[in-house]
């Protein structure tokens, strides 16, 4: 063969199908994030909602990091993902994530952390979804900042009658990382064919209450570690399996 | 002129116009940018393994650092505030000045054996050098700019967008890259060369006031300031009362521990000589002053154990400890033309 028909030929290959080859025991995997306010759809700036104590508050900005995936199978085999997503209720498309090079087979349970792992917290510049652009960073106390949730009350006793928890921490004691286990209804089929789906429900009101209920009064801002782990008991259990 | 003398002139005059071409160019070679590890330097905190030096790299840290660009009127460099002939500290500013002449909190720090640190600030507060410019960057009183806008400014900056495309290929401008590459310039400021390090390497002599300021430090100082970075990178309180106009409390802000209020990271002491005023604060102007107060006895009670037990200093003795303190200074790494800035031949 000539050297230009070799030149022709390796082209095309990079271009067929063919060459996803390595991919081929590998399946895909979306997932979806669906923001709630207790049982509304969450609608940021203009819905009012009601707190544990009756007072009144809006929503003007919801975010947090969901990271180091890991799918359970039915074998108890565990397959991980080092994936960093920040999910973002004002940006449509981070609200759907795709993963991919799952091996193919049931899985029974997913498996993720609510903020970003201690060595991510020390690598310095990041690009990504942990690039500081994304105004989830702390520059005076290094750290990423696992979960935005701003708004307004006219209970809050903070200027501009504002509510903002900003949370994350990754060293004892106020290590603010939070791992959750979802397990599906009936087992998830990964197949090489098409993509699979999960959804996933995120209750948004778990954010300021149980265990601890907060009183805007009290407590309208969270931005450091102090109280923060408060915040991150609360909203370890706002995500379940649904629509 | 006959032909050959016509020819021996062309080649003289462009050999001379490649070199000058080669001066405007400021590059850099691959061995201005090795990292060499000091005799007797631990090994550095900070990786370069995770961002390989390069001269292109080096280059473009070097031109941020130095360009005015980086803050929101253009008024603003990281020079501004860390000037060279001071070992990249503010000469004799107390507290740091940024743009609208705005004053900060805290005195401008040397930036030198960065790499060897494990955290950044007085307080510790940061904890990679590649992210401690976010802090001056960002704050209203210091750059005042924001990433995603000087990265718009970059991109729109000729010279920027063609140095990007030579170090990597594409046209991808970002924060990691922008960190990466200052990361690269202040971790390569590496102070070793001073008289002290001669001393020791056996390659120059002490007088004897100069030894005996040796002896007297090793017992009196260098439990916090340990040779040969002359800081332990522990954070303590070393009795100096706080200014209660400032109100800082140090290291306590970022554990909120009671017990970590009023401490500061210990500074090394390397150009010591040139990075006058001293303390977190810039309280003092004269080392004279420092001794002075490491000799005082009235400490408050929660003063560090070890600055209890230095006791009363006597004239001599301090003035012993100073004289040795001054070997400090690194004039090589002071004039090194690799940190100059590339505006100003
Ligand atoms: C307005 C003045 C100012 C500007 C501009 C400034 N700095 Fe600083 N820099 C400081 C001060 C003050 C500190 C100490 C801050 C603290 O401890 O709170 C510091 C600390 C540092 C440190 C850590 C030193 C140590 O010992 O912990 C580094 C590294 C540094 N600056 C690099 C830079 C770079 C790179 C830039 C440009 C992007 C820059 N600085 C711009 C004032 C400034
Ligand atoms: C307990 C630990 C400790 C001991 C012992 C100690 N220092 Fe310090 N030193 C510090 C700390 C901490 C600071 C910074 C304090 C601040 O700014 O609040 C400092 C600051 C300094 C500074 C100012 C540096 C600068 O860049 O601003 C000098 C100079 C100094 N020390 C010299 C000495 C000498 C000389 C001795 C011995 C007589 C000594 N120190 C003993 C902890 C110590």
């Amino acid at each position: 063969m000539t050297r230009r028909v070799q030149i022709f030929f390796g082209i095309l290959f990079t271009l067929s199908p063919c060459a996803t080859n390595a991919q081929h025991s590998k399946g895909l995997l979306s997932i979806g994030f669906n923001h709630y306010v207790d049982s509304v759809k969450l609608k940021l700036d203009t819905a009012i909602y009601k707190n544990e104590f009756g007072q009144t508050y809006n929503i003007s900005n919801f975010k947090y990091y969901i990271s180091n995936i890991e799918l359970i199978s039915e074998t108890g085999k565990i397959v991980y993902l080092k994936e960093y997503f920040l999910i973002n209720e004002d940006i449509e498309t981070s609200k759907k994530v795709i993963l991919s090079s799952i091996p193919k087979g049931k899985y029974t349970s997913i498996r993720f952390m609510i903020g970003v792992d201690s060595l991510h917290n020390c690598k310095g510049a990041q690009s990504g979804a942990l690039d500081p652009v994304n105004a989830m960073f702390w520059t005076w106390n290094t750290g990423y900042i696992f979960m935005k949730l701003e708004g307004k009350s006219s209970a809050s006793t903070a200027t501009g009658k504002t509510i903002e928890y900003h949370i994350g921490g990754y060293k004892e004691p106020a290590n603010c990382i939070r791992t959750v286990t979802l397990n599906f209804d009936s087992p998830l089929t990964i197949t090489l064919k098409q993509t699979s789906d999960i959804q996933i429900r995120v209750n948004a009101a778990e954010v300021l209450k149980t265990p601890t209920a907060i009183d805007f009064s009290k407590l309208p801002t969270v931005n450091d570690s102090k109280n923060a782990t408060l915040i991150a008991d609360n909203y370890i259990d706002m995500f379940s399996i649904g629509k | 002129m006959n032909k050959k003398g016509t020819i021996v002139l062309l080649i003289t005059l462009s050999i001379f116009l490649i070199s000058f071409i080669r001066k405007l160019d400021n590059s850099f070679s691959k061995k201005d940018v090795e990292l060499k590890i000091p005799k007797g330097f631990p090994k550095p905190n900070y990786d370069f393994s995770e961002n390989p030096l390069s001269p292109g790299k080096f280059e473009l840290g070097r031109k941020l650092f130095y360009d005015p660009i980086l803050s929101k009127d253009s008024s603003t460099s990281c020079e501004s505030c860390h000037q060279r002939v001071a070992a990249f500290a503010h000469i004799d500013h107390a507290l740091s000045h940024g743009i609208d002449s705005k004053i900060g909190t805290r005195n401008v720090p040397a930036i030198q054996n960065m790499i060897w640190r494990d955290t950044y600030m007085w307080d510790g507060g940061v904890n990679n050098l590649e992210i401690q410019p976010l802090n001056p960057i960002t704050s209203p009183i210091e750059m005042n700019e924001t990433l995603p806008n000087i990265i718009l400014k970059l991109k729109a900056n000729k010279g920027y967008s063609a140095l990007f495309k030579k170090i990597y290929k594409d046209t991808v401008i970002n924060s990691e890259r922008i960190l990466k590459s200052l990361a690269q310039f202040t971790g390569l400021m590496i102070s070793a060369n001073s008289r002290y390090d001669k001393y020791k390497a056996g390659k120059d002599t002490f007088s004897i006031q100069e030894k005996n300021g040796l002896v007297l430090f090793k017992a009196k100082c260098s439990s916090c300031h340990k040779e040969p970075l002359f800081t332990d990178n522990s954070y303590r309180n070393n009795g100096i009362l706080p200014d209660t106009s400032l109100n800082d409390i140090g290291r306590g802000k970022i554990t909120n521990l009671e017990t970590d209020n009023y401490k500061f990271k210990v500074p090394s002491l390397r150009n010591i000589e040139m990075t006058f005023p001293y303390m977190h604060d810039g309280r003092y102007k004269k080392l004279k002053e420092v001794l002075n107060h490491y000799s005082s006895s009235n400490h408050n009670a929660t003063t560090d154990a070890e600055i209890k037990k230095i006791g009363e200093l006597n004239d001599r003795e301090r003035k012993d400890i100073i004289a040795f303190l001054l070997t400090l200074t690194d004039k090589e790494f002071l004039s090194d033309k690799r940190f100059t800035d590339p505006n100003r031949k």
